[in-house]
């Protein structure tokens, strides 16, 4: 692995992001003793580590802003009309939660046995199917009202989930932006 | 700044209803606020509302503290997501910022910041100057990493990314105030980047 280190190309880039490494004490061991042995035996290595080490110590040595003196004295007069909101754990009760989810997969279990019910397995056709496609009667099941409510409810959570996909697809591409 | 152990404390005290116990708190973290804030808004008044509001939000979120991770760090995701916030709201995202408005504004106070930096002689002040011309994103890890006392997994935590992603991240943004540093303060750096 060391050997590996020595054999990477040594442009300006490469150099820094592993000095800094180096300095902020992220690299690994193995990458310790390879550049120990770098910033001894390499000048271009040891002009560039000085380098950043003071520019590391300028970061280090930048200054914090300060609000005015009278900030603290706002903040606790504008916390005087508000109140510590209750822990998000204490009013989202997992029992509703859970209760929710055994809806859905009782309607979800509900539907399909229905469904299965309508298929006669008995039955033969031409093209050796269990089922006569043309035969069903889906009147039945789509006339049904509870039906149709929880399919709107699943094309309601299917775009809900879209959308959460989506959004998170963006801040992934703002990042990497 | 103090352990956490010690904020710790102090919420408890807040959280059983000693208000003012709040205050030791602003105090101690008012200018870290403040500073990431001003790294966003790059104005004052700005800076010290959105801190504001920073506090009062961490206020009424308090009993949702777990304290699995440092206080700093919980707070400066409120920061960090207040701030976004505040971006959106003024119709300004932090790629536009960093490509054109806030070098235009830097780069305007340019000459007059140099006259000052004669007097003072400060490369403190250069480094302040040249953060402050990164774009919002640069300058708040920058921050984080350099004043704030942030691990980079903690800082991963607060901006929601990746340890891996935020040290990239970090590299990219120092590697930007170099530039920033030799383009605008060429003699003063010139004993740094012969």
């Amino acid at each position: 692995m060391n050997e590996n280190y020595k054999n990477t190309p040594l442009g300006a880039g490469g150099i820094e992001e592993r000095l800094w490494s180096y300095i902020d004490g992220t690299s690994d061991a193995g990458e310790r003793t390879v550049i120990d042995r770098l910033l001894q035996e390499n000048a271009e290595w040891k002009a560039k580590y000085h380098e950043l080490l003071e520019v590391n110590s300028l970061l280090q040595s930048s200054e914090l802003e300060e609000p005015s003196m009278r900030f603290t004295k706002n903040v606790m007069e504008e916390i005087a009309k508000v109140h510590i909101a209750p822990a998000t754990k204490t009013y989202i009760n997992k029992n509703i939660i859970r209760g929710i989810a055994f809806f859905f997969i009782t309607l979800i279990v509900a539907f399909l046995v229905y469904g299965f019910g309508q298929i006669d397995w008995t039955a033969k056709g031409d093209t050796n199917m269990p089922v006569d496609l043309s035969k069903v009667d889906y009147s039945k099941i789509f006339n049904n009202t509870y039906v149709n409510a929880f399919m709107m409810i699943n094309v309601v959570l299917g775009l809900f989930l879209l959308d959460r996909y989506l959004a998170n697809k963006r801040k992934e591409f703002q990042n990497e932006a | 700044m103090s352990t956490g152990q010690n904020d710790n404390e102090i919420i408890s005290l807040v959280l059983r209803g000693d208000q003012q116990a709040y205050a030791t708190l602003v105090n101690r973290y008012q200018n870290y606020v403040f500073t990431l804030s001003l790294r966003f808004t790059k104005n004052r008044e700005d800076a010290e509302e959105v801190s504001q509001d920073i506090f009062i939000k961490a206020y009424k979120a308090l009993a949702d503290f777990k304290g699995n991770s440092k206080f700093s760090t919980w707070l400066y995701t409120i920061v960090n997501n207040t701030c976004i916030t505040f971006l959106r709201k003024k119709k300004l995202d932090t790629h536009s910022l960093d490509k054109e408005g806030v070098f235009e504004v830097a780069d305007s106070q340019d000459s007059g910041f140099r006259a000052n930096l004669v007097e003072q002689k400060s490369k403190v002040a250069m480094v302040n100057h040249a953060i402050n011309m990164l774009s919002p994103d640069d300058a708040e890890i920058i921050t984080l990493f350099y004043k704030s006392e942030q691990s980079l997994e903690e800082i991963a935590q607060i901006l929601g990314l990746e340890t891996n992603t935020a040290k990239v991240r970090l590299h990219r943004a120092r590697t930007r105030l170099k530039e920033k540093m030799e383009k605008h303060f060429s003699e003063e750096v010139r004993d740094i980047y012969p």
